[in-house]
């Protein structure tokens, strides 16, 4: 019988008082003995800790991103996993986007030929909306969408695969999460949401055509022809872009806050929410960054 | 003889054989973890004993969890080796792991079934993520674990479906698909009333027999313990306190194994007749 050698182990008393008794006076505040008063240093924390829990956030996502690479690359390749992947990004999202792309373009085109009438130039509502849903709005809606969707409901699953211990349960299995979980949504997201962005497109166009040539009167050859002229592949290529990068990074933070979840049911729904937030954020931000580097313009 | 006691009677003969080399299964040599600056353990050091249940016991927070996890290197330990058949796993890749992870299969406390499949593709998982069985093999694997198991007919449940005892045993069949060397069971009874407690301590030990696993059971449930164990490692806040046959345990001089077992409420007597399914107050 293999046995340490028991330590003497205090038997708590009876008699023995657990705390101090109360005094029955007012407590005394501790003396300040630092050398910066107490307020600049709760200030001073919480002015550091925001770089700090940025600078966390990206380290996190940059770990989960160098795992998805490199167990992304080996075998086994799951085509079954991504298959189910692309259709709960992709296809799950065609009537939210579609619907999203419709109304935008109305409206759009609603507030277009309104503004330009006062100059003459509403013919030129056609291109206008085009341009823009092709460069911006139909990345950014449809990230969106898919960040509110499929992204939140994948750190919601993620979480919930966290906290009941399913994450681990894979690992015991021999089976990497990462490349399990992890892997297959952030590449549906890159090759999904630049399809939904093509589809947000041509809604939103038809959208706008419907409103402006049924129901504002505006030539429709005069639309259509506007479209064509000013709309051309370099608008489309723009937003394709940035759709792959949009996707891309909305299924891997949806994943990054799924997959770290902690703390139970409240943990998996701070997760969801960290998760939309952060992508919302993250959407427009980006969209800046690659305008500018695009465009040459904006300072970068 | 069928081919599932076939298959049964040539792992209960493997495990034999194995077991006349090496009785040791799995050893722990100075095991430590630790968060930040709270070290939980504390330089653990033990023996896991080839084909029996081996029981790691300990209040909560003295490290048991966390000592299950750096054995199946859910986490990497900061020091010590944990040396399975001759191989010492700490000092494993990732991707080195795979292979070695698979001479482990896990219960979890909460069982921790794919909540997105039914109770049949919960078990059939693993034979379709390693091996090259064909689906009508699969099925005949999957339904002869099921039904040795006593939940065949809830093949085409979800886990939501089954009681607590049900995806226990789901569970135990998951584990057992790629018919791994050691078994490891975190607080299997924990959340179990009395009966179903029982029926697992009976499945636990009908598997160890069936199977010719080495079984590794955390627990607390100190009837259970001394129900099922072989052998009993006592971790008293990070390190091993005592470690023995039951009767060896209850033979221990040290007080904090007496403390353990007068504050578990089941009585030295009854554990040393064998009678040890009822708490000292209800005999």
């Amino acid at each position: 019988m293999a046995e340490v050698a028991p330590q003497p182990v205090k038997a708590p008393s009876g008699d023995a008082p657990l705390a101090a008794p109360p005094s029955g006076d007012a407590p005394v505040a501790e003396p300040h003995r630092g050398f910066f008063p107490p307020w600049l240093v709760t200030i001073g924390r919480a002015v550091i800790s925001i770089p700090l829990r940025f600078f966390s956030e990206i380290g996190m996502l940059a770990g989960l991103l160098g795992q998805a690479v490199f167990w992304g690359i080996r075998p086994p390749y799951r085509f079954s996993l991504l298959l189910a992947a692309f259709e709960f990004v992709g296809v799950q999202s065609l009537f939210i986007v579609g619907l999203t792309g419709l109304f935008i373009g109305m409206v759009f085109g609603i507030q277009l030929v309104d503004g330009f009438r006062q100059f003459g130039a509403e013919n030129q509502a056609g291109p206008v909306v085009g341009m823009a849903l092709t460069r911006e709005l139909a990345p950014v809606f449809a990230s969106l969408m898919v960040s509110a969707r499929a992204g939140s409901a994948m750190s919601t699953e993620l979480g919930s695969m966290r906290v009941t211990d399913q994450i681990d349960a894979l690992t015991t299995m021999a089976v990497n999460p990462v490349q399990y979980l992890v892997v297959p949504r952030i590449i549906a997201g890159a090759v999904m949401v630049p399809l939904l962005t093509m589809l947000f497109n041509l809604i939103g166009i038809f959208g706008a055509w419907l409103v402006c040539v049924q129901i504002l009167g505006l030539d429709p050859g005069v639309f259509t022809e506007n479209v064509k002229w000013i709309v051309d592949a370099k608008d489309v290529t723009q937003g394709l872009i940035k759709a792959v990068v949009f996707g891309f990074t909305v299924t891997l933070i949806a994943c990054r806050h799924g997959f770290y979840a902690k703390g139970g049911a409240a943990g998996v729904g701070q997760a969801t929410t960290s998760a939309v937030v952060q992508s919302a954020v993250a959407i427009l931000v980006l969209d800046y960054l690659i305008t500018s580097i695009i465009t040459g313009q904006g300072g970068l | 003889m069928s081919a599932a006691s076939e298959a049964s009677a040539a792992a209960a003969q493997a495990a034999a054989a194995e077991a006349e080399k090496d009785p040791i299964h799995l050893r722990v040599r100075d095991l430590r973890k630790s968060y930040g600056e709270h070290e939980i353990l504390k330089g653990v050091t033990f023996d896991v004993l080839r084909g029996l249940n081996n029981v790691i016991i300990g209040a909560s927070g003295s490290g048991k969890t966390v000592m299950v996890r750096q054995l199946i290197r859910l986490e990497k330990p900061n020091a010590g080796q944990i040396i399975v058949d001759g191989q010492d796993i700490t000092s494993l890749s990732d991707v080195d792991l795979v292979p070695a992870r698979r001479k482990f299969g896990m219960v979890f406390q909460m069982s921790a079934l794919f909540d997105s499949m039914d109770v049949y593709d919960n078990v059939a998982f693993l034979l379709r993520e390693h091996t090259k069985l064909r689906e009508r093999d699969i099925r005949e694997k999957v339904m002869a674990r099921l039904k040795a198991l006593g939940v065949e007919h809830a093949a085409h449940k979800m886990p939501a479906e089954l009681s607590g005892g049900m995806k226990k045993r789901v569970a135990v069949a998951r584990a057992l698909a790629l018919e791994p060397k050691i078994l490891i069971y975190d607080e299997p009874t924990t959340g179990l009333d009395p009966i179903t407690s029982r029926t697992v301590d009976d499945l636990i030990e009908q598997t160890r027999e069936t199977y010719g696993v080495t079984s590794i059971i955390i627990s607390h449930d100190m009837a259970s313990v001394f129900r099922v164990g072989h052998h009993i490692t006592y971790l008293y806040k990070g390190t091993i306190e005592a470690s023995g046959t039951p009767e060896e345990f209850l033979a221990s001089e040290s007080v904090r194994v007496h403390e353990f077992l007068e504050a578990s409420g089941v009585s030295k007597d009854l554990m040393r007749e064998g009678r040890v399914d009822a708490p000292i107050s209800a005999a």
